[in-house]
């Protein structure tokens, strides 16, 4: 069973039926406990970090055994900075599974990132398999993660700075686009997900 | 590089039977010509890069009708879904958002409630907070910014319902409003243009979004490829919505992304 943790409001319902239809068995879950039985974790992408921290918080220790066990996760847009030690959009720590910060996109581009941008991608990893350099994915986004450690970064995307998109470190996978709303690759890279989990 | 986005856009109403219908749409091979959920599948597989869903209804059967279609275009199309027409609640926004879609358009409510504005993106989050602005040119001398059309001067002015009424506020400064109320995006749409085929109001267009730091979306006009590409090149938008040319089956959305590649846009091909 994958745990989708459901923190507040927002769409969960894409993510859902996406995991869903690359055969994942996909569950919504509101209770910490859930995720005892969970073998692989997805935080969506929903609000703004100071909420979604705020609500998380109750998930934390479960979602660190899991992670200490080995459990997949993969975070997902502002699910994928919550990973991160800090960010500039609020106060308050994040779960810090990944060392670095969470920094606003630069000066001289619109901000949030909204639409589809293509992927530079560093390294093989089974989450991209069947996906190439130059595939495109849907970004919407005011901040980016800066990873102190730049070897778990899988892919890349530019906009007015190379910012991490996918970061893989162990078991703990993260990406800054919304693969639920970027058709048929990213279907395929929450497929990949779905089979690292079986 | 971040493409341009192409995003049809479908008038979703009643049919005489109750069941929902696409307003306009002619397409001879379609089975069901009118299905929302089938045009929306039609429109993915062409590469669209969002879809607008706006509720011409404007009832409570209509407002459950529409849920209906979000819930099952998102079981089968992933890609971004904007719902507009109507919303007026908070409880609006969570019901559609539960229902599949990304974001939410809204209108008439934000010029009468600007703190709406505030309020819905402080709980949903900017992103999810499109706000459309309808707007028609006004040749009188009590604006605030006056832009050059035709060699004649004019200011744009706010309209709703169609452009039935004006409300006299100017489109310019409406735009920076909203953004500072947390818009996380502007739906543009001239009522000077709209319906005509003569291609996007460039003026208004180009002001916004260099004005602007939040994306730009601009409507109402399209009849031919150039059209697309001068909303892009001249009008700065960032992403361009069209409906009666897509469901006309004039141009498919692939053909105007070719088109658009051809002469240097980047697009999502």
């Amino acid at each position: 069973m994958i745990a989708i943790i459901d923190y507040g409001m927002g769409n969960l319902r894409s993510i859902h039926n996406a995991l869903t239809k690359v055969g994942g068995d996909a569950v919504i879950v509101s209770d910490s406990r859930d995720l005892s039985d969970a073998d692989g974790i997805v935080i969506p992408g929903v609000g703004s970090f100071g909420d979604a921290m705020h609500n998380l918080t109750p998930f934390a220790d479960r979602l660190f055994d899991s992670v200490d066990s080995g459990t997949p996760l993969l975070g997902i847009c502002i699910g994928m900075q919550v990973l991160f030690d800090r960010s500039e959009e609020s106060d308050g720590a994040g779960f810090g599974l990944i060392k670095g910060d969470v920094v606003r996109l630069p000066e001289g581009v619109k901000i949030p990132q909204m639409g589809w941008n293509e992927l530079t991608i560093r390294r093989d990893t089974d989450l991209l398999a069947g996906i190439d350099d130059g595939d495109f994915f849907y970004f919407v986004h005011s901040y980016y993660c800066v990873p102190e450690d730049s070897g778990i970064i899988v892919a890349t995307t530019d906009y007015g700075v190379d910012l991490a998109c996918v970061v893989s470190k162990e078991n703990v996978h993260a990406v800054q686009f919304h693969p639920e709303k970027s058709s048929k690759k990213g279907l395929r890279l929450l497929e990949n997900f779905v089979e690292m989990v079986k | 590089m971040l493409t341009k986005r192409i995003i049809p856009c479908l008038d979703v109403t009643l049919d005489k039977e109750g069941g929902s219908v696409v307003k306009g749409v002619e397409f001879v091979n379609l089975r069901e010509a009118g299905d929302p959920v089938e045009l929306a599948k039609r429109y993915n597989e062409q590469r669209a890069d969002e879809l607008v869903f706006l509720d011409i209804m404007a009832s409570h059967k209509g407002r459950k009708t529409m849920i209906d279609v979000i819930e099952r275009t998102s079981d089968e199309v992933f890609i971004p879904l904007t719902v507009g027409g109507g919303i007026r609640e908070i409880e609006d926004i969570d019901a559609i958002l539960r229902a599949g879609a990304d974001k939410v358009s809204i209108n008439t409510s934000a010029i009468k409630n600007p703190l709406f504005i505030e309020e819905s993106s402080g709980v949903f989050g900017s992103q999810c907070i499109v706000v459309a602005i309808d707007c028609k040119r006004n040749f009188s001398d009590e604006g605030k910014n006056y832009i050059e059309v035709n060699g004649k001067k004019c200011w744009y002015e706010v309209v709703i319902y169609g452009g039935r009424k004006r409300m006299g506020i100017d489109a310019i400064w409406w735009a920076e409003e909203v953004q500072r109320l947390g818009a996380g995006e502007i739906l543009l749409t001239s009522m000077n243009a709209d319906g005509t085929k003569n291609g996007f109001d460039i003026p208004i267009t180009r002001a916004i979004s260099e004005r602007v730091k939040i994306p730009v979306i601009a409507s109402g006009g399209a009849g031919t490829l150039e059209h697309f590409y001068e909303g892009f090149k001249e009008g700065k938008a960032d992403a361009c919505l069209a409906a009666s040319i897509f469901h006309f089956g004039e141009y498919t959305v692939g053909e105007v992304k070719e088109y658009l590649r051809s002469r240097g846009i980047p697009v999502r091909t």
